[in-house]
């Protein structure tokens, strides 16, 4: 009588291994693609990049010393995308994003 | 096929008024970032990311208008907030308005609340429609009289003149938040409001401006200990000292600001207990409640998460009355949905008037309605190929996998650009209005 029952249970053991959850199995995926992600928990690496949303870096005394160095050379051109790391980048002047207030009316407004 | 969810059986959604710009290329600008019906749903206000709001109102019912409500046309428009550097912190502050709260109404004028992520503002919308004519000293142009010229004495007179509205800022709350406001919300008591950050609650009192009441503070003091975030607050509809907010986590804390000046402990936590089995990486991420409204009844609330509405019955915390599935197809999307950012969308939900129904967005411009009683369930979509005046809305529906029917879209089409993040429901009626990036749409219920 045992014995039927622990056959049972290893069969539904083999079931459950062979229907993985979708979402595990997009984890396994993306644990693929990116095999450090995860070593430090997922929720406080995303936590700190929300809360440090709009966060800039601007210091004028490196600004200028980058600008002075232009005229030497020319520096790289940054990628577009935002960087996390603070202090490795000086701005220059092409890199500054234009800001400029929408004066314009809203178009749900014609 | 079922369409009637919101008001009954003989029912059809169909299409009222779309409004912005149609061309392809959208300015970021331009994209609608909140959505809000006032108290009686006279009135209908967008902000957007361009911190602009425009304000709609309803034109008055005529005896013509048999098959269709008053349209909504423009009433007001102005900006709000502008984008700001905080040169101390090095912050680049967004003008984008997160949320609008209208507040009741109590005389002629209309006042609301707008936020963006640093500061929220009280905005009085007046309508002027006389202007006084006959002055002594000024001519009709506003040009001085020749004082020796003036030899009689007058009484300057009420002339009316062509309606103007106008919208002026009575108060700005600044200053009091050092992560981004995510929500705002007007108390029972209609003197106080609270406006919500990431790890912080205040209690604000709607005359001053200078002072403000911590009421939540979940910052831990070694920010490496940060687990969890507040993602959205709200105050209770009749009970004015209740408000209640959600996390990243998934859970919702209740508090009762009877109970302590400062209301880290909780009165009532809810959460829906998780198999631990099922656990996955993106399940916190997921589970992350992006909006909690409570009924207007004051006995429940509902919760959004990336791909679920839940409806909590206050008296139970252990796990929801009724759980709505809103596109779970996107399960087996995941992974490519972390790529591309969308998972950390932040969807909306709202009640309808009489809490017999509820509205979330999805992606592809669809929307989805699940209607309480009766559980039946709709798909809409807000798109431009069906804005014909008082066309009906026809249900959509993603194939999951298989044979795919005709009219169905599969799951791979899908349009992840196309985001609805933002409903609003008429507070008495069956009238939606429908954001979609940069449109505003309206549709109405049709009665057979």
């Amino acid at each position: 009588m045992s014995g039927e029952v622990e056959a049972s249970t290893e069969e539904q053991q083999e079931m459950q291994d062979t229907v993985v959850s979708p979402e595990k199995a997009e984890e396994v995926k993306l644990k693929a693609r990116y095999p450090h992600l995860g070593t430090r928990p997922g929720g406080s690496d995303l936590l700190r990049k929300r809360l440090q949303k709009g966060q800039k870096y601007f210091d004028s005394g490196d600004y200028n010393m980058a600008k002075a160095k232009m005229k030497n050379k020319q520096l790289p051109t940054t990628a577009a995308e935002k960087t996390e790391i603070t202090g490795d980048h000086i701005p220059t002047p092409q890199d500054l994003p234009q800001r400029k207030q929408s004066l314009v009316a809203s178009k749900l407004a014609v | 096929m079922m369409a009637g969810v919101g008001g009954g059986n003989d029912f059809q959604w169909c299409f009222s008024q779309v409004k912005g710009a149609i061309d392809e290329d959208v300015a970021e600008a331009d994209i609608i970032s909140t959505v809000e019906f006032n108290c009686s749903g006279e009135l209908l206000a967008t902000g957007d990311k361009g911190g602009r709001v425009v304000i709609f109102q309803r034109e008055q019912e005529s005896k013509n208008r048999l098959l269709s409500r008053g349209e909504y046309n423009v009433y007001s428009t102005f900006q709000s907030h502008e984008p700001e550097f905080d040169y101390l912190k090095s912050l680049e502050i967004e003008e984008k308005i997160n949320k609008i709260r209208w507040l009741p109404q109590q005389n002629a004028a209309h006042f609301l609340l707008s936020a963006n992520d640093k500061t929220i503002k009280l905005w009085k919308i007046s309508e002027r429609d006389k202007r006084a004519e006959g002055y002594n000293l000024k001519d009709e142009d506003g040009r001085l009289r020749d004082q020796f010229r003036i030899t009689t004495l007058r009484v300057p007179v009420l002339m009316p003149m062509d309606l103007m509205v106008e919208a002026s800022p009575r108060r700005i709350f600044a200053n009091a938040h050092t992560y981004h406001i995510n929500s705002i919300s007007v108390n029972s008591d209609y003197e106080t409001y609270l406006s919500a950050d990431d790890l912080r609650i205040n209690l604000w009192h709607l005359e001053i401006t200078d002072r403000s009441f911590n009421i939540v503070d979940i910052k831990p003091a070694n920010m490496e200990e940060l687990t969890e975030v507040i993602t959205a607050a709200e105050c209770h509809p009749h009970q004015c000292n209740v408000f209640v907010y959600s996390s990243s986590k998934g859970t919702i804390r209740l508090c009762d600001t009877r109970a302590a000046a400062l209301c880290d402990r909780h009165s009532k936590f809810f959460e829906e207990p998780e198999d631990p089995s099922s656990r996955s990486f993106f399940s916190e991420i997921i589970s992350s409640i992006s909006d909690v409204k409570f009924s207007h009844s004051g006995r429940y609330m509902m919760t959004r998460d990336y791909l679920s509405v839940k409806v909590w019955d206050l008296n139970m915390e252990n796990r929801p009355v009724e759980t709505y599935q809103v596109h779970e197809y996107l399960r087996s999307k995941l992974c490519s949905l972390y790529e591309n950012d969308c998972i950390f969308d932040k969807f909306e939900c709202c009640w309808n008037g009489s809490d017999s129904a509820i509205m979330t967005g999805s992606y592809n411009n669809f929307f989805r309605m699940f209607d309480r009683n009766t559980r039946r369930d709709i798909t809409l979509e807000a798109s431009r190929e069906n804005s014909k005046p008082r066309a009906m809305l026809k249900p959509r529906k993603v194939c999951t996998g298989g044979k795919r029917k005709k009219d169905e879209i599969s799951v791979d089409s899908l349009d992840f650009n196309k985001k609805i993040l933002h409903t609003a429901w008429h507070p008495k009626e069956n009238v939606i209005a429908v954001a979609a990036t940069n449109n505003l749409y309206i549709f109405q219920d049709k009665i057979n």
